[in-house]
């Protein structure tokens, strides 16, 4: 039954991965998400499922690995420097086709940098930084309510494409509470349904097929087609996976572009500026990759810059040049290093922008 | 006419790509073997190394995954939570297992994981063409320590079932060669008593098998067989180096 | 009805994160939307607690972050020094008189002077100062149904803690102007 109810982020986040049909989860205690594999460990052995600590986030995610390969839906949560970690895991997931669904709870970088929210994994989770050809959809939901819905659908989505899936939070997320209508719980394949369920899983021979699932194709030309088979997958991603939200386009002066939690400040910014007599409006984009670069076509010819607000120094910059095409000129609103800009801030930022480009 | 000898089903019925004279064959032939005479082939799920085993799932008739280079006992681990009523094993070499992959079998065996490891290990990178292995005997010649192995320059040789006898996790470790039929017949019998274990949920089973590399040794397989029994069985001694049933008698 | 941000300061266990969520869950029993957010940012150094709620009645809560608050409740003199000016102008500061006896240096706020650990000892239980901070908080600025902070109260204090429900409902109305 569906609920309405109060909870922090990062709980409601792995609430809703169980919800969402994942009964397998394996993690690495990394702040700011360490309340994930504590409810995960809590929850899932009265679930039906199975709470496993790696040993390392390389542990963490081959395990997620060997559960996807066995049929399993499995889900890890970690933090930017142990998703950079993870990264040879992803590439080989995509190469061998096998779901996961991924949660990155965001902090700064680089290296260990900061344990305070921060946006700088934008490059890593939409470019990938492990090896070969693949992709991986990339979620960033601005509140609650939207990571529950979305997290609620990854383990499908993994499954439906047979491919890892990416929810990109960030710790101030992961540590907010804002009521939330939890979704009713899917049923989760047991382990005698996956051999029908999913008969190119590991379950035993016995089902009447050998199944076999890896990476390595040693000859060019059968690679070659696999990895074009892979683009077909992802071509479908892209149709069938962009998301985004756009408000106030029109007659706006200015366009903002921001994701996740500074999304939520940048719709702020917005409402302070249309008091002042500026009509500014907002790209959100919701799926990174898939990256809405149509969205961008609706920006109209009163705007006079489009501003990214990022905490990061610009990582997004590259894709919004992509949707804008030069046509009106492409500024950053930023903060690092866990700091974080306020409304207003953005406000008179903005209005200095404006100045200069008018 | 009874037949005096058939080939196992276990092994599917195509060339092995391995080097004349390698042993991964024999130890292939055993496991699957064994599998085969449990009347477990169907309810099997192995995970295969990286390294000349990447490809163990052309020839073994289970149902198999690779794993990314020594994380095969993660993998596995992963693969244990969804089937717990399936035979779960690991087949790694020396650089997956004891150079790469050393947190994820040490904790695999520490957390007691109901699945099998099968170490090939014959002191060399074979894939990759001959370089120094965690398991390189001192003295011994690799392409990355061509004048032999020191202890000043790289340490010393791991030993694995001695380190993983140390932990409490394990049910049951056996180091066996398969240098001779004699030793394989004794290496075929430790396979069994693994599965045996695991099928009992006695805990986590290792079973290291020393092995020959004529191709990096550069050597024969006749001699390739002499200096594994001279040189490799006198730092690895074979025995049982954990048996959770004798311990508790 | 306009959006309104408030914020708790104190130190840890003078219940400043619990009084913000008493607040988000009241405000979510009364269907509105609210936001609650524990100490981010730099803000987090030094040894103070403290959480942003954000409660917009009609409309989802546009950002958890603020810049300036309507109401601002300080439990110890570091928090006082630190978020009055926090306050925006015409705002209300809500000071512990009980721990803070330094004054508010601001004229173009609402300064409230509560006793609140006095009151709360004099009530029997030192633990509910923060739920006559709250209570306090209420009765300057209603942001949310008293009837729905009851039911939260009564949602917390129950089974093993039944008992602390009258007094924490008398600590919610003990402070007069």
């Amino acid at each position: 039954m569906s609920e309405k109810v109060l909870m922090k982020g990062n709980e409601a986040f792995a609430e809703a991965v169980i919800r969402g049909g994942a009964r397998f989860y394996f993690g690495y205690p990394i702040t700011p998400q360490s309340e994930i594999p504590e409810f995960m460990s809590r929850e899932l052995p009265k679930r039906g499922g199975k709470f496993l600590q790696a040993e390392s986030e390389l542990g963490a995610i081959n395990m997620a690995y060997g559960c996807g390969a066995a049929g399993g839906s499995g889900f890890i949560s970690s933090s930017s420097p142990g998703i950079a970690l993870m990264q040879e895991g992803m590439s080989f997931l995509c190469g061998a086709e096998v779901p996961v669904t991924l949660l990155n709870v965001s902090r700064g970088g680089p290296g260990i940098g900061s344990i305070q929210p921060g946006q700088a994994d934008y490059n890593q989770v939409t470019r990938g930084g492990g090896n070969g050809d693949y992709r991986i959809p990339v979620f960033a939901p601005a509140s609650i309510q939207e990571a529950v819905d979305i997290l609620y659908e990854c383990p499908s989505i993994a499954d439906k494409y047979r491919n890892p899936v990416m929810v990109l939070a960030d710790g101030l997320m992961g540590q907010m509470m804002e009521p939330v209508m939890l979704p009713e719980e899917k049923h989760a394949l047991t382990s005698e349904e996956i051999s029908t369920a999913k008969p190119w899983a590991l379950s035993g021979s016995k089902k009447g097929t050998r199944s076999v699932v890896k990476s390595l194709r040693l000859q060019p030309e059968v690679l070659e087609e696999h990895v074009e088979h892979l683009f077909e997958k992802y071509a479908a991603m892209e149709k069938e996976l962009e998301r985004v939200e756009v408000e106030n386009l029109e007659g706006a002066e200015v366009v903002f572009v921001a994701f996740g939690t500074m999304a939520r400040l940048a719709r702020e910014a917005m409402e302070l500026l249309e008091a002042q007599g500026v009509k500014a409006g907002l790209i959100r984009p919701i799926s990174l990759w898939p990256y809405p670069y149509g969205a961008f076509e609706q920006i109209p010819a009163t705007a006079k810059a489009v501003i990214s607000v990022e905490l990061s120094m610009g990582q997004m910059l590259q894709d919004i040049n992509l949707g804008v095409k030069g046509r009106v000129p492409v500024k950053l609103i930023h903060r690092v290093g866990g700091m974080l800009p306020t409304s207003l801030e953005v406000v008179e930022k903005t209005k200095k922008i404006l100045e200069e480009v008018r | 006419m009874k037949p005096v000898f058939t080939v196992t089903e276990g092994m599917l019925p195509v060339s092995t790509s391995y080097c004349p004279g390698c042993t991964h064959g024999v130890a292939h032939r055993i496991i699957m073997e064994t599998l085969d005479e449990m009347g477990l082939l169907g309810d099997t799920l192995g995970v295969a190394p990286i390294g000349c085993s990447v490809v163990a799932h052309q020839f073994m008739n289970v149902d198999m995954c690779e794993a990314a280079h020594g994380r095969a006992p993660a993998v596995a681990s992963g693969i244990r939570r969804v089937h717990p009523d399936k035979v779960v094993f690991t087949y790694q070499g020396d650089g997956d297992l004891a150079s790469i992959g050393m947190g994820e079998i040490v904790h695999a065996a520490a957390r007691g994981e109901k699945f099998t490891t099968f170490f090939i290990n014959n002191g060399i990178y074979g894939m990759t063409g001959g370089q120094m292995a965690p398991t390189t005997l001192i003295g011994q010649r690799s392409t990355t320590c061509v004048d032999g192995r020191t202890r000043e320059q790289a340490g010393m040789p791991l030993k694995i079932c001695e380190l993983l006898a140390t932990l409490d996790g394990p049910a049951y470790i056996e180091r066996v060669a398969l240098n001779s039929p004699a030793h394989i017949r004794a290496a075929k019998k430790a396979v069994r008593k693994a599965f045996e274990y695991q099928l009992a949920g006695k805990g986590f089973t290792f079973i290291e098998m020393l092995s020959i590399c004529p191709t990096n040794w550069g050597l024969t397989p006749p001699k390739a067989m002499q200096w594994l029994e001279e040189n490799m069985m006198a730092y690895y001694p074979l025995g049982v180096y954990r048996d959770v049933e004798k311990e508790a008698q | 009805m306009a959006t309104t941000k408030l914020f708790f300061a104190g130190s840890g266990g003078q219940g400043v994160l619990t009084m913000g969520q008493m607040l988000t869950y009241a405000a979510m029993y009364a269907d509105m939307n609210a936001t609650w957010l524990p100490s981010y940012g730099p803000e987090m150094r030094g040894g103070t607690a403290n959480c942003t709620v954000v409660i917009s009645p009609d409309k989802p809560v546009s950002c958890p972050l603020i810049y300036e608050a309507d109401d601002v409740v300080v439990m110890n003199l570091p928090s006082l020094l630190k978020f009055e000016s926090l306050v925006k102008p015409g705002g209300n500061l809500f000071v512990n008189s009980s721990l803070i006896e330094q004054k508010a240096t601001r004229d173009d706020i609402n300064v409230y002077y509560v006793p609140a650990n006095d009151i709360a000892l004099e009530l029997g239980n030192a633990r509910t100062a923060n739920v006559v901070m709250l209570g306090a908080l209420m009765s300057v600025s209603p942001v949310v149904p008293v009837e729905m902070v009851y039911k939260i109260m009564e949602k917390t204090f129950s089974g093993r803690k039944a008992h602390l429900l009258d007094i924490n409902k008398t600590a919610f109305h003990a402070w007069k102007q």
